[in-house]
């Protein structure tokens, strides 16, 4: 490892570990009587996060990352599995008992502007958990904190009484970033803060985020479609498709040598300036879509669009598997095979 | 002393609102038009020479408007100053229309916005409820309650309410049903707030826009459904009177006194005119489109 930071953390215990997640939406069939169908949105989800880590997930649009950021907050009822945050076990907690937990879990969401009460100032919107989950803290105490806040991501005192429309996507986001950050949570989830943002304004938001990581000692999750957003930002990546895990490495390793077929081809129809021709003519570009999610291929899910998909793929589903450069990855044709 | 910039005042969507509604306009001319004839009904019956309920067996009955006498719009054909009782039926008419919206605005308000935002089972039995009083005949209605409690005025806010809030539950759970698919929702939850603060806080302030204008509509309709009810003698009782029942006594002597009628039906018309101008403005003033 480059440095000590990142082996300290190493050693640490996990703040959240998550097994074998799995989240399910019923779906309807064609007719009110006929037999509800299942839609496996998350499945056999593991990983583990440590404070001042950050994990990054990727997948296409539809291969249950919101989903599962919504579970993490428990804005959507976990079906199997457990998460454990700070050796607690969060998976089926009612309403009253998550709200301590508010304090130590929040997060930032995809749109902007849609994330802010358009009838609040900011300084309500920022105040707001703080005031609910809070409540001792005194009123002038309070808005101490919202300027301080404010300031850190980069706003300032002036902006206290204004509107969310009156501000850009990229002032939006650091707004929906210090109402996250005012309760100082140990566990940040970030649903796709940047997708919505033009790219300069991408990369400042980013940073804004890594900086107080780095202040706090967060643990991060952020998630993606981009993977070249995620690598400025991650420790380790985590690499979605269909709901299940596909790969999951250290950020130099999956990025220097992928090993799941699905994460080269994610790779390599990332456009870029500094491929060679040769590698240029060598891309892998997938082709056609994401399988229908209600009614899934059998075997690997990633078979139907896998240039080394064979007979034996398309039956059994691969289990996930320990590579020797200490990747995971749920292949047939990778590791002891 | 602290040397602090003070923060700058933002300018809030009501704020906005306002500006583009001062703009417009027809919607401004009505307000004012109307804030003088509500001032003008308030007020006028304390400087009005004549008691809205007495005959003055003086003069003519059914006597033609003049300003240089007393009865500066006639008198009605049992002699009664019309001026005195325009006033006193357009106090009627106005207070039904904003009780019984009110009323409405309050039931359709809270109904619709629970139902929307908790949706499911909850959802589905409240809307089933809205519908089954939906499918009660108003008039039967009307009829059973005066039959039950007697004639007065507060029955008919009753029944008046107790139609127009099933349309604005119905409005309020659509709107509501879009509002909390809305991330700032899922933000409040992940704040820690309780349903009720966000329907409080984060729904209804939202749901506002759509409720003025559609208020500002109902408010006319609620006028007009007043007259008709008074019109069959379902209504106000004499001598008190409203613009709908002195529109139907005018009607009735329409060829001797035309100004029995003119006088009462240019005060309800100039209203519901405003209303409906007043809520267009407001509409388009508050349309989400220009944020």
């Amino acid at each position: 490892m480059n440095n000590t930071v990142t082996h300290r953390v190493e050693n640490a215990k996990p703040l959240l570990e998550v097994r074998r997640l799995g989240v399910q939406y019923p779906v309807r069939g064609r007719w009110p009587w006929s037999a509800r169908g299942r839609l496996r949105a998350v499945d056999e989800l593991n990983f583990n996060l440590r404070a001042g880590e950050t994990l990054g997930i990727v997948g296409e649009s539809g291969s249950g990352k919101s989903t599962l950021a919504r579970a993490l907050v428990g804005m959507q009822t976990v079906d199997a599995g457990a998460v454990t945050f700070d050796g607690r076990n969060i998976t089926k907690l009612d309403k009253k008992s998550w709200r301590p937990l508010r304090r130590d879990i929040q997060i930032v969401f995809q749109d902007p502007l849609a994330s802010l009460n358009p009838r609040m100032t900011v300084g309500r919107i920022v105040g707001e958990p703080l005031k609910t989950l809070y409540p001792e803290i005194s009123t002038a105490d309070r808005e101490g904190k919202v300027v301080a806040m404010l300031e850190r991501v980069g706003l300032s005192r002036l902006h206290l009484n204004r509107y969310p429309h009156e501000f850009s996507g990229g002032q939006c986001q650091r707004i929906g970033i210090a109402r996250a950050l005012i309760v100082q949570p140990k566990l940040l989830i970030c649903d796709e803060p940047v997708s919505a943002l033009d790219v300069s304004v991408q990369a400042q938001i980013i940073n804004l985020l890594k900086d107080l990581q780095r202040e706090y000692g967060l643990a991060l999750i952020f998630i993606a479609h981009d993977l070249a957003v995620v690598r400025h930002i991650s420790h380790r990546v985590l690499v979605m498709y269909m709901g299940r895990m596909m790969e999951q490495a250290d950020r130099e390793i999956l990025f220097a040598s992928p090993s799941h077929p699905y994460t080269k081809a994610l790779l390599a129809s990332a456009p870029s300036t500094d491929l060679s021709p040769e590698d240029q003519r060598d891309r892998q570009m997938l082709e056609g879509e994401i399988p229908s999610p209600t009614n899934p291929p059998p075997g690997c899910v990633f078979a139907t669009r896998c240039p080394m998909a064979d007979e034996h793929c398309s039956r059994q589903a691969p289990h996930v598997r320990l590579l020797a450069n200490g990747t995971a990855a749920a292949c047939h044709y990778l590791g002891s095979a | 002393m602290s040397r602090l910039p003070q923060p700058e005042q933002g300018r809030s969507l009501w704020q906005d609102a306002w500006r583009r509604l001062r703009r417009n306009r027809a919607a401004l001319v009505a307000m004012i038009v109307l804030g003088a004839l509500v001032a003008l009904v308030i007020v006028g019956p304390w400087f009005a020479p004549w008691s809205y309920d007495y005959i003055d067996f003086d003069g003519d009955w059914g006597a033609a408007p003049s300003l240089s006498g007393s009865h500066w719009f006639g008198t009605d054909s049992l002699g009664r100053d019309l001026f005195a009782r325009t006033l006193q039926g357009g106090r009627i008419s106005l207070l039904v229309g904003f009780v019984a919206t009110l009323v409405s605005l309050l039931i359709g308000v809270t109904w619709g916005a629970v139902a929307g935002y908790y949706g499911g089972r909850i959802d589905n039995v409240m809307m089933r409820i809205v519908d089954i009083l939906y499918a009660m005949p108003f008039m039967f209605f009307v009829i059973l309650l005066m039959v039950l409690f007697g004639h007065h005025l507060v029955l008919i806010f009753v029944a008046i309410g107790a139609v127009n809030w099933l349309d604005m539950a119905r409005i309020v759970r659509g709107q509501t049903l879009s509002l909390r698919q809305k991330e700032f929702v899922a933000a409040a939850v992940t704040s820690g707030l309780g349903s009720g603060a966000i329907i409080r806080h984060h729904i209804v302030p939202n749901l506002l826009g759509v409720v003025v204008v559609y208020a500002t509509l109902t408010i006319p309709q609620v006028i007009l459904v007043e007259s008709f009810l008074s019109f069959l003698g379902l209504g106000v009782q004499e001598p008190a009177t409203s613009w709908g029942m002195l529109v139907n006594d005018g009607a009735r002597e329409m060829e001797a006194t035309p100004w029995a009628l003119i006088f009462p039906a240019a005060f309800l018309a100039t209203t519901l005119f405003c209303f409906n101008f007043i809520g267009d403005g407001l509409r388009d003033a508050l349309d989400p489109k220009d944020r």
